[in-house]
């Protein structure tokens, strides 16, 4: 069992060559594989929608035909939420960090972990073979369509309830881990807010995950076997498909945002040398986020036809969503008032993540109002609103953490000019794509049409335009990262959180005596930040 | 090495289960327990997520289609279904003395007790064949109604976790002759016990639903 070596070697010299990866039960490893993963399908689906923005440079057909067009924004879709988002930062930087931060040698269930990882890889592989015969619904498989058209639903479908075993043994997993293996002294008000993020995000992929996968069984089955749910024909209710499908992925956002919020209240109170601000606001919001987020998925509804009285209840509700986010927003501004901020790179993404977060709550706002979601419903209003909080959410979010634990993960430091540049690039050509968006969408434009009017042909341009620039960042980013510029010391960006007060990178089995805690882990500008 | 090992590991599919805690560990055993069951308790909360979904179907189909539930279930085999509702509840009990037994370290009485849950589950099995092959010559089948949608979709995905269920047993069984359980180990038993106690459990519901509608 723990051999010597394991607290001697770092995790990334402990043994080389693909099985020493691949059979790996060590959760750093596994979270820099998913890490990897991640990222392979974020340039996937990455590249789809660069295909997707190149055709509407001019209305009518450009480059691809409609049906290609269509099946590139399920591909985007489907790719970028099953393969990239919703594993996304739980499974790479939860994994990485989470025993870290807890004072464990690693998570509770280390063969399963391993486990997980395979599951997604196998759900990912089964997802990505029904491209021989590319699927054309879109990434919500909406009933009847998803029924009745000839491509490969029963693949892809399979492929996300395969995915969804990932989720959900991850997320029992870092449960019981933060439940059973907190290290002595470190109790829950001390615990870091990224561990508290990533506990109320695995209790959404625990609770919701379950719903669409008996949901994805039955839509299977309504084309295996003729079940008659969804089927209008034989009594069945094709609305049902999307209040069950709305069940689970309406908290799958949170899924999706939790870890990134998590992430952000880590870093800007180190690089404003405060403690944070609101500590016990910040982690029971994640609960309440999480508990609220049960709640609301009949917005994605409200032109469907279900009752106007469910349309307000869930209206109201959604309108509660705003609230404990607010609060986390609040919180991360005053943990910087009067601080001594540092606009470090990952720095930079964190207050981007703020910025463009709040932009896509706010719209969110709009949409959850009824009459006004009846103009905006289906329109690029949504697509808009959508990226704003996924990408200027949780893949700045994602970025920032790429940056901000750089050194930590691999030992080396990256060229911080040059990552702030990229980080220039990225920002202007998001606002670039999506900003025009959102009045392309208040004009009328409606989501996933192939083709579009012509007084709509400016914004489109511009919006195609932004993405090349915000390509050009994404690759300067990820050749800022690959470049390293020398090596690492255990703690250069003067954290006081646990994960730092190690080598950098980490040991094997991280601690050869589990420490004791006995602060907080957001002690800036007292005593204990001078002796770390 | 590692590839033979991953290889055995798909034909042991119960080797994947979570709670099944191997030898070697970086973490004490009294931990690894405790962790094991919360681990164990929240896969049973995914799995009556999972038929919740088909649970809120059922109750929304029945409010709209009071009489076609009520000639559907007449039409199932009451008797059969009460038959192996006897049979599942007599399972559990069988588990429920393993678990009990391991903690006093008789090796034997669990093995006895877990052949019998396995029959128990086969007899079972076995029922749910004869009941779905004369549905289906008599020409019923899952897209007749949506009565007969829900019947087949929940006994299903139920049977599906009859078989898993039989796996998971059936792998404890098989270690038991190995030697690997004892009073100071039983944590595999005792989780293994938990999911079954689910299978019955959610049948329990299934079959007042389903065939006592009328």
């Amino acid at each position: 069992m723990t051999d010597h070596h394991d607290f001697d070697k770092n995790y990334l010299e402990n043994g080389k060559g693909f099985k020493s990866w691949f059979f790996t039960v060590d959760h750093k490893r596994l979270g820099v594989m998913y890490l990897w993963a991640i990222g392979v399908f974020f340039v996937l689906a990455a590249i789809a929608s660069f295909l997707i923005r190149f055709e509407h440079l001019s209305p009518g057909q450009t480059i691809i035909s409609a049906q290609t067009y269509n099946v590139l924004f399920t591909l985007h879709g489907a790719v970028m939420v099953f393969l990239f988002i919703v594993p996304g930062v739980a499974a790479s930087f939860g994994n990485f960090l989470i025993p870290l931060m807890i004072g464990a040698r690693d998570v509770i269930f280390p063969k399963l972990n391993l486990y997980s990882f395979w599951i997604y890889c196998a759900g990912s592989l089964i997802l990505l073979l029904s491209l021989a015969a590319p699927v054309d619904t879109g990434w919500t498989f909406y009933t009847p369509y998803s029924i009745d058209t000839g491509t490969n639903v029963i693949l892809v479908t399979f492929g996300v309830f395969v995915l969804g075993f990932s989720s959900i043994l991850t997320g029992i997993n870092f449960i019981v881990s933060m439940h059973k293996l907190r290290a002595p002294g470190l109790t829950w008000d001390r615990l870091p807010l990224f561990c508290w993020a990533a506990y109320a995000t695995s209790l959404l992929q625990v609770l919701a995950t379950p719903v669409v996968g008996i949901t994805l069984l039955l839509l299977i089955g309504e084309r295996y076997f003729g079940l008659g749910f969804f089927d209008p024909a034989k009594g069945g209710d094709p609305v049902l498909f999307q209040h069950f499908f709305w069940f689970y992925s309406h908290p799958a956002v949170y899924i999706m945002i939790l870890p990134a919020m998590g992430i952000i209240s880590e870093v800007i109170p180190v690089f404003s040398r405060k403690p944070i601000f609101g500590y016990k606001a910040i982690a029971y919001s994640s609960l309440a986020i999480a508990l609220i987020s049960f709640l609301v998925w009949g917005h994605h509804m409200f032109t469907s036809g279900q009752s106007k009285l469910i349309n307000i209840i869930f209206s109201v509700i959604t309108f509660a969503v705003a609230v404990p986010t607010a609060i986390k927003v609040f919180n991360w501004l005053w943990t910087m008032y009067k601080g001594s901020v540092e606009l470090s790179a990952a720095m930079l993404y964190s207050l981007a993540f703020i910025f463009l977060f709040t932009i896509g709550g706010l719209t969110g706002l709009f949409l959850g109002a009824l009459a006004a979601d009846v103009h905006l419903h289906d329109t690029y209003f949504v697509v808009a609103h959508m990226h704003y909080v996924m990408i200027g959410g949780t893949v700045f979010g994602l970025f920032s953490a790429i940056h901000f634990w750089y050194p930590k993960m691999w030992g080396k430091m990256f060229d911080e000019f040059k990552a702030k540049i990229a980080f220039t690039l990225i920002f202007i050509g998001f606002n670039i794509v999506f900003f025009p968006q959102f009045i392309l969408g208040t004009q009328g434009m409606p989501r996933r049409y192939f083709n579009y009017a012509p007084e709509f042909e400016t914004l489109h341009q511009l919006s195609t335009y932004g993405t090349w620039i915000l390509g050009v960042g994404f690759i300067y980013m990820l050749y800022t990262l690959f470049k390293p510029v020398g090596a690492a010391d255990s703690n250069p960006y003067r954290s006081v959180s646990l994960e730092w007060q190690m080598p950098s990178p980490p040991p094997t089995l991280n601690f050869k005596e589990i420490p004791t805690v006995t602060t907080s882990t957001y002690d800036y500008g007292t005593k204990v930040e001078q002796e770390a | 090495m590692q590839i033979m090992k991953f290889i055995k590991s798909l034909a042991y599919p119960s080797e994947m289960l979570p709670p099944i805690v191997e030898e070697e560990s970086h973490f004490d055993p009294e931990t690894e327990h405790s962790a094991a069951k919360l681990g164990m308790w929240l896969f049973l909360a995914t799995e009556l997520l999972l038929f919740g979904g088909l649970f809120a179907a059922y109750a929304i189909f029945r409010a709209k289609y009071p009489v076609m539930f009520a000639e559907g279930s007449a039409n199932l085999d009451v008797v059969l279904g009460s038959v192996n509702t006897v049979i599942l509840i007599f399972s559990s009990w069988t588990v429920a003395v393993a678990v009990t037994a391991i903690q006093e370290n008789k090796i034997k009485l669990v093995q006895v007790m877990l052949w019998i849950t396995l029959i128990c589950a086969a007899i079972f099995g076995i029922n749910k064949y004869f009941e779905y092959s004369y549905k289906l010559s008599n020409g019923i089948g899952p897209g007749t109604d949506i009565f007969y949608s829900i019947y087949f979709a929940a006994t299903g995905v139920h049977m599906l976790h009859v078989f898993i269920g039989m796996a998971v047993l059936g792998v404890i069984l098989k270690r038991t002759y190995e030697g690997r359980y004892s009073k100071e180990k039983f944590t595999a038993i005792e989780i293994g016990g938990l999911y079954w106690h689910l299978v019955d459990l959610i049948w329990i519901y299934l079959f007042p639903l389903l065939y006592l509608v009328g």
